[in-house]
């Protein structure tokens, strides 16, 4: 089902999605947080969908807040509920405040956050300074951006770190959780008593690149070089080698789906590890709402260990 | 590497994977390696949490080769597992499964086992890391772990393992349990023998300690002081069917609340453990099997039935001792009710009421924590026993969910009163599919993790609650029958009228 109401306000929003939760028996009862996304609207729909599709794992309110950046110049306020088959196992409010500069964002979404329940904001377009010093940010537990939009690597990376606060995270850190767990399990079972020396090979400008260094490097406390070569085709992490006392551990992309494991005294192996959809990158943020500080460390502290191959 | 490096404790994203092994699988031509655990383990490989090593080895009395020992498993991941099957997921597991056909008494099987097992360590990297899973009856045990010594098959080399997992039913009373026990652990070590109790990795199980411990509301209340009674019901609609074979002699007493039950009554009822650890958590139920006060007049503790021919459900259908395959005098009892009562401060004075049964109204396990009456005298309703006493229901299977039972207001402008619920439901507030309790008992024995799994110990305590019970039962002639689709034997209410409670219609 899919309301439209012109010019209007966020009490009568509400008021609409108690009406329409009585008339369609549709509770909203089991619902565990709020979702924010702040948009420039132009990927509004796939951005909606990535967020319906999380939901099925964390039943959650949606609240998009589509502001183009060339709106009209009148003061007021749009908004369209979803509910039912039109929005997963969510409630989707999409507003669109007009009158650039008019509108409060905090004051604007305030009435239509759960009660009690955790806020999580997402900004799947823009990358601001700092996401705690927003307005959104600012009433928001949990802050998520993508820094794969600045598309500028390491410089891009040092620019999200000083904007870091405690709650800030990342997508193109989610993105090489597969990779991450794939390598301390290896470990968990080879025998091994010293790594002396890890380096990463992929497109330079890729954050998650660079962040798996920067982890490399901060857990084990040495240089990791990055080298710049990936084969065509293969858009972030191409491969990992952490050379140990018990020989080589490498990890290799093969194509979308499959990395290669090669591991000392053991057959090689394909390993499923697909490149994952946006949703499912949003449902792993959404799994934990305490700050990942780990990705702080490796964020603030973890990257000067990263080098350039030469 | 220990401690491993890259594992920073404060890293919550990274699974823990199991390490390169291989699960032997003893009655895999029977239907729960088909219906449950070969679709487990495709659901744990498609979730990432196998090693691409991992390797599944049948033995079995069919002349199976690889090949059609692979299209079965393909089958039967098609009609059962959770996830959409992936040719690529299946091509990884499908090149570590292998087929051995002998009998459990014939030596040149286990030989040509030991051949396989020594292949898929060299071309599937498994690291002589091996799990036998025993699906099949007790009687069998010895004969294959025997089977298993003589081919050197039982002890890994330096840093390798070797686990058996065994199903119910852990012996038929405390001397057999023993026995059972120590056939399996002359030749495994104690820590190396998991015992599957299915119950122990459903979801809903687990919440109970989340439910309890994570939250500061209920732990206050969790005493006999707030606490009237607890009702533990685990009732099956339908009769034994394809079982009876296996029920008859057995029976609901010793085939559910043995187990199932009494695991369920040791987590309700148990001490906030020192740590969600293994040892932890088994040292607190422990604790409050040991407590469980003998039965002292059984006749007045215990009831038992079997269920009738009857009508149910729009249905004609057999009563037990017409079902195929059981004797026209069998005393076995296919409803089983007792009273137990926990002798410690927390419980002293709130029973817990445990039955189990089959034919009973509709299929449903759940708790039932059920609270003392408020003071009576601001509301009539109270005094005139309209309004229930308040409950908490921890609904384990189906709808898995918890339920909670209060009076409110009624509308209106009279001060009335009636019961009303508020309810979460697994499946309304987390919609992702939650994983079957197979998959994460098989990783947990894969992990070497045991949380979920209950040690000799607590089978022997469980077996000594109710050894008295069934002694009483085997000098009694048959059990009291009952009409299928009703909630079992007129002695099992008069269990609860004589303590002037009623069960609840679950």
């Amino acid at each position: 089902m899919i309301i439209e109401l012109k010019d209007t306000t966020s009490t009568q929003i509400q008021k609409r999605l108690i009406q329409a939760r009585e008339e369609g028996g549709a509770v909203a009862l089991g619902r565990v947080l709020t979702f924010l996304i702040h948009t420039d609207g132009a990927k509004e729909e796939k951005v909606i969908q990535a967020a319906n599709d999380a939901s099925r794992e964390h039943p959650m309110r949606i609240v998009v807040i589509s502001e183009p950046a060339s709106g009209t110049d009148t003061p007021g306020l749009d908004a369209e509920i979803r509910l039912g088959g039109d929005a997963g196992a969510s409630e989707v409010v999409i507003l669109r405040p007009t009158g650039q500069g008019d509108n409060y964002l905090a004051g604007l979404v305030n009435g239509l956050l759960l009660p009690d329940a955790p806020v999580v904001t997402w900004w799947p377009d823009q990358c601001p300074e700092c996401m705690a010093d927003t307005e959104l940010g600012q009433i928001s537990q949990r802050r998520i951006l993508d820094s794969l939009e600045m598309g500028s690597g390491l410089s891009g990376l040092e620019s999200v770190a000083r904007g870091y606060r405690p709650g800030d995270t990342d997508l193109a850190w989610s993105r090489i959780t597969g990779w991450r767990t794939q390598l301390a399990a290896t470990l968990d079972y080879l025998d091994v008593t010293r790594i002396d020396s890890a380096r990463v090979a992929g497109v330079p400008d890729n954050p998650s690149v660079m962040l798996l260094a920067g982890w490399l490097g901060h857990t084990l406390g040495h240089d990791v070089s990055v080298d710049a070569t990936a084969p065509m085709g293969i858009g972030g992490v191409h491969e990992v080698v952490l050379v140990t006392d018990a020989g080589e551990v490498r990890l290799t992309r093969e194509d979308d789906h499959t990395v290669q494991l090669s591991v000392p005294n053991q057959p090689d192996f394909s390993l499923f590890l697909p490149r994952r959809p946006l949703a499912s990158l949003l449902a792993e943020e959404l799994r934990r709402l305490a700050p990942d500080t780990v990705y702080g460390e490796v964020l603030t502290g973890g990257l000067r260990w990263v080098r350039h191959a030469s | 590497m220990k401690p491993n490096p890259l594992r920073l404790p404060e890293d919550r994203r990274l699974a823990r994977i199991a390490g390169p092994s291989s699960l032997v699988i003893f009655g895999v031509t029977g239907d729960l390696a088909f219906k449950k655990l070969i679709p487990a383990i495709y659901d744990l490989a498609a979730g990432g949490l196998l090693h691409p090593g991992f390797s599944v080895v049948g033995y079995g009395r069919r002349d199976w080769d690889d090949e059609q020992f692979r299209a079965l498993i393909k089958e039967s991941i098609a009609a059962h597992a959770r996830e959409d099957i992936s040719e690529q997921v299946f091509n990884t597991l499908a090149g570590g499964l292998r087929f051995v056909e002998g009998t459990f008494d014939d030596d040149s099987g286990f030989t040509r086992l030991a051949e396989v097992l020594a292949e898929l360590d060299a071309e599937r990297g498994t690291a002589g890391n091996h799990a036998y899973y025993f699906s099949i009856p007790p009687s069998q045990f010895p004969v294959v772990t025997e089977g298993l010594a003589r081919a050197g098959l039982t002890q890994g080399a330096k840093g390798q393992w070797r686990r058996v997992i065994i199903e119910k039913p852990f012996g038929q009373d405390e001397a057999s349990a023993a026995e059972l026990n120590q056939t399996v652990e002359r030749v495994f070590p104690a820590e190396a023998v998991f015992r599957i109790d299915h119950y122990l990795g459903k979801e809903t199980v687990q919440n109970i300690l989340a439910l309890r411990f994570a939250n500061s509301m209920y732990e206050p209340i969790w005493n006999a002081h707030y606490v009237d009674h607890v009702q533990i019901t685990m009732a099956e609609d339908i009769g034994v069917g394809s079982r009876a074979g296996y029920y008859d002699g057995i029976g609901a007493a010793r085939d559910v609340i043995q187990n199932h039950l009494l695991q369920l009554l040791a987590l309700t009822a148990m001490e906030e453990p020192v740590s969600l650890k293994a040892e932890d958590v088994r040292a607190e139920k422990e604790k409050v099997l040991a407590a469980v006060a003998p039965l002292g007049h059984i006749p007045s503790a215990a009831a038992r039935g079997h269920y009738l021919s009857g009508w149910q459900g729009g249905q004609h259908v057999k009563g037990y001792l017409e079902e195929d395959g059981i004797p026209d005098d069998s005393r076995t009892e296919t409803y089983a009710a007792i009273r137990l009562e926990v002798n410690n401060r927390r419980w002293q004075g709130a029973p817990f009421y445990l039955r189990a049964g089959k034919r009973l109204g509709r299929r449903v396990t759940e708790i039932a924590v059920v609270f003392k009456d408020a003071p009576a005298h601001l509301f009539p309703e109270i005094k005139q026993g309209q309004l229930g006493q308040n409950a908490l229901v921890i609904r384990v299977q189906p709808d898995e969910g918890v339920t909670m039972r209060f009076a409110s207001k009624v509308p209106g402008p009279a001060m009335q009163v009636r019961n009303v619920t508020m309810d979460f439901g697994y499946g309304h507030a987390f919609t992702e599919t939650s994983p079957e309790a197979y998959e994460r008992l098989i990783l947990d024995v894969l992990r070497g993790d045991a949380p979920l799994f209950p040690r000799h110990r607590e089978v022997e305590l469980s077996w000594r609650i109710l050894d008295p019970v069934m002694r009483y039962w085997e000098e009694q002639g048959q059990p009291e029958g009952y009409l299928p689709g009703t909630w079992g034997p007129a002695s099992a209410d008069q269990l609860l009228v004589r303590d002037n409670r009623v069960w609840r219609r679950p």
